[in-house]
């Protein structure tokens, strides 16, 4: 029974309602974050207007590139491999339209409530590398070639402190479903006062800066972003690619930083829960949505930050600060909160 | 009282170099307080580098170029109707070939320059190019730089540098014919294109005399 | 003499662009990948082939004369006040500094000294440029290793200095200012007490691009023990400006060989050298310089003497006849004018000896066996302009 729309539907009814959620979200979120961010945040950041003719001051930019790489020439290259070419960027666009299926809003707003909700994100997410790794080889050029190998040792390097990261909050929460990690923030405490609930950032800030630089490399934003180093070779694996299918490449990461932005804040800061209210209530179904917003906004802000500002790292180191720095960091501490956990 | 005023650091280190090269140093041309230029034979080339860098403190290699003396048959290209209209044809008797400072016998001359910081001075040496066989040794082996100055030499005045590892054009494509620098390639972008002259100039305004093509 | 058709014909293919972009040889020595003439990462149209061994280079050549645009042959039918406006777009970047040594060598055989006031505004001007390059290549150094942010501050900030320049000169990047025997113009009337503003405006942004990138910890990763340069070689390669002082050696023109007709000794600043040699220091001593660059026109600002600005000078210039060289420290490293001189209107033949013609024909040598990303980061540090390679 749908509580939110008080409605009794079929089944076949439901799905093709939250089919529809997604497929109108994926595109909205991957715009709004592009137009916030990617415009007018670094603009500001970087001390000029950005856009400002398209839409009343420039908010309409992104909607007009949209349109714009529609209605472009669909180019494959002479020498590219067709089938591969043209599927590459479905393949990394289906990983990112799957990760919005374990996202909470609320108690009830989740496509569903997988109980192995966070591992199947973490699973999902790493099918990308096989889109990036076909757009790569299939382009028949040589810098889309050594972008996509950068991409493929680097996405597969920074899989591994993200899941340990993820290990420290399934710990604490003792569930692997989004719902229930949710609920045990929410009904947690701090030091016995219940009326925050409590957050994991607090216990789980080593896990927290972890999860997030993963997720920087996860996006290939500087300081990671070696794949598509733009002075250097120059949109590496996307270089080929034009129109729509560019577009697609496009959609897929703003809208993967909006997915992980929404699986941090589960994670780490609570989710859709808000203080005072309680988590059950149907009040939660309509509150639960903005606050999530608020928080995702939060996060993807840290996200594009470090992104404008630091120059990039070279793959060799890299791959060094995952391997021999992230990694070891993350394993202590799974066993400091182990030991905690088991302890209080 | 006029006195020529001398320079002691230069002289001196002409007769260091003329110490070094003996028979190899032919003339030198010193400008009291500004440089010091000396002419070598060609055998003398390579060894003046050698002698330079490690014997005499020039280590710092500036360039390496060509000069070609002969005077210009096209004088300054302004061929166009115009132009001849305004002032004549620049009917000038062909001027002699002479050469510059430290002389020199021949139409092309090979001239490069090096520093001592020691002494914070150059010298400017130079070397006779024959017309029938124009080569002059390498100095890359010797100064590093010299390598792509050489390659611009070659290309450009037709001289060969016998020794140096890869003696292909640096700046011109592929396909060129010619030694552009020579005075007898004309400036081909005034061949392609005439000089349109001074036809539309107008006197700037408040100046009346409007001044010839300066 | 007459043209022949394969002349014209060679000409005209040389117009048009060597398009033979993106070369595919594979040998048994790896892959082999053109940087092509169009590439974000080079100032410019400057083509480099790469052998690489997967991502370590076996060998890397840059193919120069993609901008060559024949300055020696073109300065050989130009009048001297002509060349004087042909010249300032080698260095496009601090174009009044490509005047500066040409005029002093015509000055020179012709024996004309340009009066103290000429002296002093010609040197200010000189430093001018230099701030306006260098900040450039502090944003510029930011874009190509990835932290945009800096390279929109430096261009903000460099407007502040090409306000000034046009204020005097009336050109922002092209000034056509010296003539021989002094400038061609004075001052305009507020102009010391705004210059004195954007120095420091400069100095704040020196401030902030050290924090914001030469202190950045991933940037020091990225540049330091990369592309070390030992001094001999540096100096058998004829490497000049902050290139040839990162390795170590102390050598300023302004300082050590200053050339009569610039007012360095009047004023009291430091030589900024660093031992290490590599990356690293070259773009750490830029910064430093940029600095003192601010802080020499402060300066002068103050001690201006008072007087003409141009000697008495004929109306049409004919030069005696007679050679020479005036190099100078120039933003990009040390550039020269070889004026030979037949008593004509026109120079005889003149030799312009350009910094980044030397620094970058070590690019081959200092390459050797390092990554393709460190390639970045030795050509960003190595700093060239392509009509500085080119002429």
């Amino acid at each position: 029974m749908n509580t939110v729309l008080a409605l009794d539907l079929a089944y076949w009814q439901e799905t093709s309602i939250k089919v529809l959620v997604v497929a109108i979200l994926v595109p909205t979120t991957a715009l709004i974050l592009g137009i916030v961010f990617l415009f007018k945040v670094m603009s500001w950041m970087q001390s000029r207007l950005g856009p400002q003719e398209a839409g009343p001051r420039g908010l309409l930019q992104l909607l007009a590139d949209g349109v714009k790489f529609l209605q472009k020439e669909d180019l494959v290259p002479d020498r590219a491999d067709r089938i591969v070419f043209k599927m590459a960027p479905m393949i990394v666009l289906i990983s990112t339209v799957l990760l919005y299926v374990i996202i909470p809003a609320g108690p009830d707003l989740i496509v569903e409530d997988l109980p192995t909700g966070i591992f199947f994100a973490l699973a999902v997410s790493s099918l990308s590398v096989i889109g990036i790794l076909m757009a790569g080889w299939a382009s028949a050029n040589k810098y889309s070639l050594m972008g996509g190998l950068r991409a493929a040792g680097q996405l597969i390097a920074y899989e591994l402190p993200m899941v340990l990261a993820v290990v420290g909050v399934v710990i604490q929460a003792g569930t692997l479903s989004m719902q229930g990690i949710v609920l045990a923030q929410a009904n947690g405490e701090i030091f016995g006062f219940s009326g925050f609930g409590n957050p994991f950032i607090l216990t789980q800030f080593v896990g927290f800066f972890i999860f997030l630089a993963a997720v920087q490399a996860e996006l290939t934003q500087a300081p990671f972003d070696m794949p598509v180093a733009e002075s250097e070779i120059v949109g590496g694996y996307q270089v080929e690619y034009s129109g729509f299918r560019f577009l697609f490449f496009f959609l897929g990461e703003f809208a993967t930083a909006f997915a992980f932005a929404a699986i941090t804040s589960v994670l780490f800061l609570g989710g859709w829960y808000v203080p005072f209210v309680d988590p059950t209530s149907d009040l939660q179904n309509y509150l639960g949505p903005i606050v999530l917003f608020g928080k995702i906004m939060f996060v993807s802000f840290l996200i594009f930050w470090f992104r404008f500002t630091y120059p990039r790292f070279r793959e060799d180191q890299l791959q060094t600060f995952a391997w021999k720095f992230l990694i070891p960091l993350s394993l202590v501490n799974i066993l400091a909160t182990a030991v905690l956990k088991v302890v209080f | 009282m006029e006195e020529t005023p001398t320079d002691d650091l230069r002289e001196e280190v002409l007769a260091a170099f003329a110490a070094e090269l003996g028979d190899g140093l032919l003339e030198s041309y010193i400008r009291p307080g500004n440089d010091l230029w000396i002419r070598v034979t060609r055998d003398a080339w390579p060894e003046l580098a050698s002698v330079a860098q490690r014997k005499l403190g020039f280590t710092f290699f500036d360039f390496l170029s060509a000069i070609d003396w002969l005077p210009s048959p096209f004088a300054r290209d302004m061929d166009s109707q115009e132009d001849l209209a305004v002032h004549g044809r620049d009917e000038k008797a062909p001027t002699p070939m002479t050469q510059g400072y430290a002389g020199g016998d021949t139409r092309l001359q090979v001239f490069a320059r090096l520093l001592s910081m020691s002494r914070q001075m150059g010298i400017t040496c130079k070397v006779d190019v024959p017309d029938d066989d124009p080569s002059v040794p390498t100095w890359s082996s010797t100064f590093a730089g010299a390598n792509w100055h050489e390659r611009e030499t070659c290309e450009m005045y037709g001289i060969d540098f016998p020794g140096h590892p890869n003696l292909i054009k640096l700046y011109l494509p592929g396909a060129f014919e010619g030694h552009p620098l020579r005075k007898d390639f004309p400036l081909l972008a005034r061949r392609v294109k005439p000089w349109p002259g001074i036809v539309d100039v107008e006197p700037m305004p408040g100046n009346d005399d409007a001044e010839a093509d300066a | 003499m007459t043209v022949t058709d394969s002349q014209k014909l060679a000409y005209v293919a040389a117009q048009a662009a060597d398009a033979r972009v993106n070369l595919e040889f594979e040998t048994d020595d790896g892959m082999t990948l053109n940087m092509g003439p169009q590439h974000p990462a080079t100032h410019g149209t400057l083509r480099i082939i790469a052998k690489l061994d997967g991502e370590q280079v076996v060998s890397c050549e840059p193919l120069p004369g993609y901008m060559h645009r024949g300055y020696e042959k073109l300065c050989e039918v130009r009048t001297y006040p002509q060349v004087t406006a042909l010249v300032n777009r080698i260095d496009w970047l601090g174009s009044f500094a490509n005047e500066v040594p040409f005029i002093l060598a015509a000055e020179e055989l012709m024996g004309i000294e340009a009066p103290p006031r000429a002296q002093h505004i010609r040197t200010i001007l000189f430093e001018l440029s230099r701030v306006a390059n260098i900040s450039l290549f502090l944003g510029d150094l930011g874009i190509q290793l990835g932290g945009l942010t800096i390279g929109f501050y430096a261009f903000r900030d460099r407007e502040h200095v090409l306000n000034q320049i046009e204020a005097v000169t009336g050109g922002r990047f092209h000034p056509n200012f010296d003539r021989i025997g002094g400038l061609k113009d004075d001052l305009p009337k507020g102009w010391i007490a705004e210059t004195h503003t954007a120095m420091q405006k400069l100095r704040d942004f020196c401030n902030q691009a050290e924090d914001l990138l030469i202190g950045n910890e991933i940037f020091q990763a990225r540049t330091r023990g990369v592309g070390i340069i030992p001094p001999e070689v540096a100096l058998s390669y004829g490497l000049s400006g902050p290139n040839l002082r990162g390795s170590g050696v102390e050598w300023d023109l302004r300082k050590h060989a200053c050339p009569k007709g610039l007012a360095y000794d009047k004023v009291d600043w430091k030589v900024w050298t660093h031992p290490d040699g590599d990356s690293f220091s070259r773009c750490w001593i830029r910064l430093q310089e940029t600095r003192e660059a601010t802080k020499i026109v402060d300066q002068l600002l103050d001690t201006i003497p008072a007087g003409p600005v141009m000697a008495k000078v004929p109306r049409i210039i004919k030069v005696p006849e007679g050679e020479a060289y005036v190099e100078t420290e120039n933003p990009l490293g040390a550039m020269g004018y070889y004026v030979v001189s037949k008593g004509d209107l026109v120079p005889f033949r003149v030799k312009i000896r350009s910094a980044s013609f030397n620094n970058v024909s070590i690019v081959p040598w200092v390459t050797r066996g390092v990554l393709v990303p460190d390639v970045i980061s030795i050509l960003a540090s190595l700093y060239f302009i392509l009509g500085d390679i080119d002429r």
